[in-house]
């Protein structure tokens, strides 16, 4: 067993933990925070994509251990108090998922596209850094626009400005 | 229409826990003093099982348990069971091995449940399982479908040539003489390739056992909870119904692949009352591979008989249809029932005859799977249909719009009796949408830029809103497929509806809705759907088969007319008024000629303060139940364009435009709707170019992860253009006729169509990979090349 302290939505947590504990497992399991999906094992699905100091990175390969002193936000943490998170709101609005499982995923990795990319992204852009998540119900055809408008949301506009699909030149 | 009412894009009442991680899915779920359970699966595709020593590792650190399928046997827990009796052309029943939830002497498939170990963790579960010694008398395997029948290897004793049935269905009479009499006739060889369903959630259970009332309980990954609670008691045996809570809380997708009633559940629940503490499993991703029912798996030949002018006289199907190891739970009723009767497409076709055999291999138990066997259906039909009019040198559009079915009600000659349908409208619009007529400028533009284009259309029709009880049951279905609620009013005007069908991403919670505020004039957020828990609703059948909104809806507004017939009585007494004489409209009764009124609220309290009314002449309470049966099913149907650009230095496909016109009846909540065509046109999409499972000769499953078996990803998918066309279905309250399936029905052949258009070729198998487009792309460039 190893100590391990790390703060986890804006609060310190400490725990005494197996060495071999991923970093999901330690969300799930050891803080509750359920939020964070494992839909595979191998790092393709991207249900369990939180963000590790301000990045994207997949909890289900990733030893809590690493993480020691880390600033981990998950899917609970996104929102400010009662006020979703314009990506969440954006996911919403636009319909942007069915069943639910992928979504903390998908916000989460959309919030660090917009991160990486800014606020003004194309559809090819948004599919291609999509990669890493995988949704089965939706076709990602409104997961696509929800986080067009929620990338012009996160700069101060509304998520329902009518964002119109742009394709992707070839 | 109102702003929350029928037709209104309301937006998800459930998003706001999914989008915040407070969805509750049943890995969610951690009961006191919980341990875990992990399956030893057989490493083989067919093997005996000669010995199992599990002495060291019971002696392992956290076991409490370990147990096999001699333990099962012991405490007398039955077989799982299939529910769909399928006779043989001869009049014998199907031909089914027995299918221990723990295998008993034998193991038929890699991932077959050898043993089952509860720990206190997890992870000392697995470390015990791998100090079990099994002595496994390893034997040859039969994987292939198309000579399963043929193989020395005998999956079952009790099916020789490992068969299950030899069915048929049509007038093979008529058929035969209608190809005698015809000019001309296309020929196609078809497979239609494995599939793994995957919902993002991996199934998952937890068992309880209440030792003071002897009574379990079971959280579940399922589409339907009260059929798993009825397989689980009055087939497995595990408790009587009355001693068996089944909980489905949020599920996280299924697409068919949880309906069915697994091992794991049963398992699980069982050891629950064996270990007496409570025990979770949850799959991981290649346990899902390997233990989910998979979908489609057959190989056809095909025929379509056709006279001098393209009219279509008659069809010859003959299908072998791959059925896995064990008999899942609907796994008989797909390549039959929920096939053949599709085989007429929208098409007028006079004979048709299909002869289906279904078959046993070492491999995974194959079921239904979004759309089953319609979208194989559909494939045969849209794949002839689309050879026959290149043959034939017609316009693909024209040649369908020539055959198209017109006059409604129209009988096929399998079975079904279509109620309506508007076949060239959609059409049509889907033309307009996709730009058809702008194609060959589009054509000639991608071949300057060194590309193949080409045009692929699939007009399918499905079957939903199953079923007639009496009907599917004069078929071998062993339950009827009706649709119970209720609706509870409580005093200060709030509803409750309790539901049998489900929710797995559906959006129920907001369509239900949307129907009772539309009907009872309350707003949308006075309106709770309770559904997935067998204490709260009495019995029901479940979501799958697009059934929810035919079925489901219906039985709940058949409650709440019940609601509105006893509110009325109520409001008689409360105005004093003939009961005759009382309307009820956007929430309030009102008396005739009068402005008197009692709003919908009011009219709740009234009901149980019962102060104005004798309670011997009138029940106090406002609380309705229903059951509902259809009539007739449902017959959505569509056309779906897909035009696509091959890149033949690469084999790249780039689906370039999708038009989907579809007819759904009357729509609830058109971006719901919308969103369940998006998400079907993606899993036909990653059929027809990405997806295949594949068993290698010793029954390995080669694809059991998502690192080998090619999920549709964003950059696979072009955004798609949704029409739709609307004819009201006839046979339920609401005109609803179902959405889940039609894009994973309409997408495969849509696809195919336009890769053989762009390449020239009469086929291509499914999944159009690269490197398979790549090889057929060098031919076509030789023979421009020719030319």
């Amino acid at each position: 067993m190893a100590n391990l302290s790390m703060t986890v939505n804006g609060k310190p947590v400490t725990a005494n933990v197996d060495p071999r504990t991923l970093l999901v497992q330690f969300l799930r399991e050891h803080l509750r925070l359920t939020g964070t999906h494992v839909g595979c094992d191998t790092s393709q699905c991207g249900a369990c994509v939180v963000h590790l100091d301000g990045k994207a990175v997949k909890a289900c390969t990733t030893l809590a251990l690493s993480c020691e002193g880390a600033s981990v936000t998950t899917i609970e943490g996104l929102a400010d108090g009662t006020a979703l998170h314009p990506m969440q709101e954006a996911f919403r609005e636009h319909h942007g998922l069915q069943c639910g499982f992928c979504t903390p995923g998908m916000i989460m990795s959309a919030v660090d596209i917009v991160n990486r990319r800014g606020h003004d992204l194309d559809e090819k852009t948004i599919r291609e850094d999509l990669d890493g998540n995988i949704c089965r119900c939706t076709g990602y055809h409104n997961i696509v626009k929800a986080i067009a408008a929620g990338a012009a949301a996160m700069a101060g506009g509304s998520v329902k400005d009518p964002v119109p699909p742009r394709q992707a030149a070839e | 229409m109102s702003v929350t009412g029928i037709g209104a894009s309301v937006r998800r009442k459930e998003d706001h826990r999914f989008i915040t991680g407070q969805g509750r899915y049943t890995d969610d779920i951690n009961r006191p003093g919980q341990a875990h359970a992990y399956f030893l699966r057989s490493p083989h595709a067919h093997a005996t099982l000669n010995r199992i020593d599990t002495r060291a590792a019971a002696a392992m650190p956290g076991v409490l348990g370990i147990f096999t399928g001699e333990d099962l046997a012991a405490d007398k827990v039955g077989g799982l069971i299939c529910g769909w009796m399928i006779h043989s052309k001869d009049g014998s029943p199907m031909k089914a091995g027995p299918h221990p939830a723990l295998a008993q002497g034998k193991v038929r498939y890699v991932g077959d449940h050898v043993a089952v170990v509860v720990a206190e963790t997890l992870a000392q579960a697995r470390d015990a399982a791998e100090a079990i010694v099994v002595d496994y008398g390893v034997l040859p395997a039969v994987t292939e479908t198309a000579s399963a029948a043929k193989a020395k290897t005998q999956v079952h004793a009790e099916a020789p040539d490992n068969t299950v049935f030899n069915w048929h269905l049509g007038d093979k009479g008529a058929t035969d003489a209608a190809f005698k009499a015809a000019r001309h006739v296309t020929r196609l060889d078809i497979v239609n390739n494995r599939l793994v369903p995957n919902p993002m959630e991996p199934r998952a259970a937890v068992g309880d056992y209440d030792a003071g009332e002897g009574a379990f309980t079971l959280y579940t990954t399922s589409q339907n909870p009260h059929v798993a609670r009825l397989v689980l008691s009055a087939f497995i045996g595990i408790a009587p119904e009355n001693k068996l809570r089944v909980i489905a809380p949020d599920v996280g997708g299924g697409f068919g692949s949880k309906i069915f009633i697994y091992a794991e559940e049963t398992v699980c629940v069982w050891a629950a009352k064996k270990v007496g503490r409570p025990v979770k499993w949850t799959s991981d991703r290649t346990e899902a591979f390997l233990s989910d029912a998979h979908g489609r798996d057959h190989v056809t030949h095909a025929e379509l008989a056709m006279d001098a002018d393209g009219k279509m006289l008659a069809m010859r199907v003959k299908t072998t249809a791959n059925l896995g190891a064990y008999l899942s739970t609907f796994s008989s009723s797909v390549p039959t029932y929920l096939y053949a009767p599709l085989l007429s497409g929208q098409y007028d076709i006079p004979a048709i005859y299909c002869e289906v055999d279904a078959v046993y291999t070492n491999t995974a138990p194959v079921d239904a799977y979004r759309g089953a066997g319609r979208p194989e259906a559909t494939f045969v039909v849209e794949r002839l249909v689309e050879v026959a009019a290149r043959q034939l040198g017609k316009d693909p559009a024209k040649f369908r719009t020539q055959n198209f079915i017109r006059k409604f009600p129209h009988q096929t000659p399998v079975i079904m009796m279509y109620d309506t349908g508007n076949y060239a409208a959609a059409l049509k619009k889907a033309l307009e949408i996709i730009d058809y007529k702008g194609f060959p400028k589009r054509r000639r533009d991608s071949a300057r830029n060194g590309k193949l284009r080409g045009i692929g259309f699939s007009a399918y029709i499905e079957a939903c809103g199953i079923a007639p009880s009496a009907a599917v049951g004069s078929l071998g279905a062993g339950v009827g497929l009706w649709e119970s609620a209720e609706v509870r009013v409580n005093p200060i005007g709030t509803v409750e509806i309790l539901t049998g069908s489900h929710s797995h991403g559906q959006g129920h919670e907001t369509t239900f809705a949307q129907l009772v505020s539309d009907r009872l004039g309350v707003p949308l957020e006075n309106v709770s759907i309770i559904h997935g828990d067998t204490d709260k609703v009495q019995m029901g059948m479940g979501t799958y088969g697009s059934r929810s909104g035919a079925v489901g809806m219906s039985a709940i507004v058949k409650a709440l007319d019940k609601v509105i017939a006893k509110g009325k009585k109520v409001a008689a007494y409360v105005l004093e008024a003939d009961e005759a004489d009382i309307d009820f409209k956007d929430g309030n009764f009102t008396v005739k000629g009068t402005d008197r009124k009692l709003d919908f609220g009011s009219c709740a309290l009234q009901a149980y303060v019962a102060h104005k009314f004798n309670g011997q002449d009138l029940e106090p309470g406002l609380k309705e139940g229903a059951f509902y049966d259809p009539t007739n099913f449902t017959f959505p149907a569509g056309v779906h364009i897909c035009e696509l650009e091959i890149d033949p230095d690469t084999g790249v496909t780039r689906i370039q435009r999708w038009a989907a016109v579809d007819d759904f009846g009357n729509v609830i909540n058109p971006m719901i709707v919308e969103g369940q065509v998006h998400g079907g046109i993606a899993q036909g999409v990653g059929q027809a170019l990405l997806e295949g499972a594949r068993y290698n000769a010793d029954g390995q499953l080669v694809t059991a992860s998502f690192m080998d078996y090619c999920m549709p990803r964003a950059d696979d998918l072009p955004s798609f253009e949704v029409g739709m066309t609307v004819t009201p279905c006839p046979s339920n309250p609401l005109g609803i006729k179902g959405c889940g399936e039609a894009g994973a029905i309409a997408a495969p052949p849509a696809v195919i169509n336009a890769i053989t258009d762009a390449l020239g070729h009469e086929d291509i198998a499914m999944p159009a990979t690269p490197q398979a487009v790549w090889r057929a792309a060098q031919k076509t460039l030789s023979r421009m090349a020719a030319e």
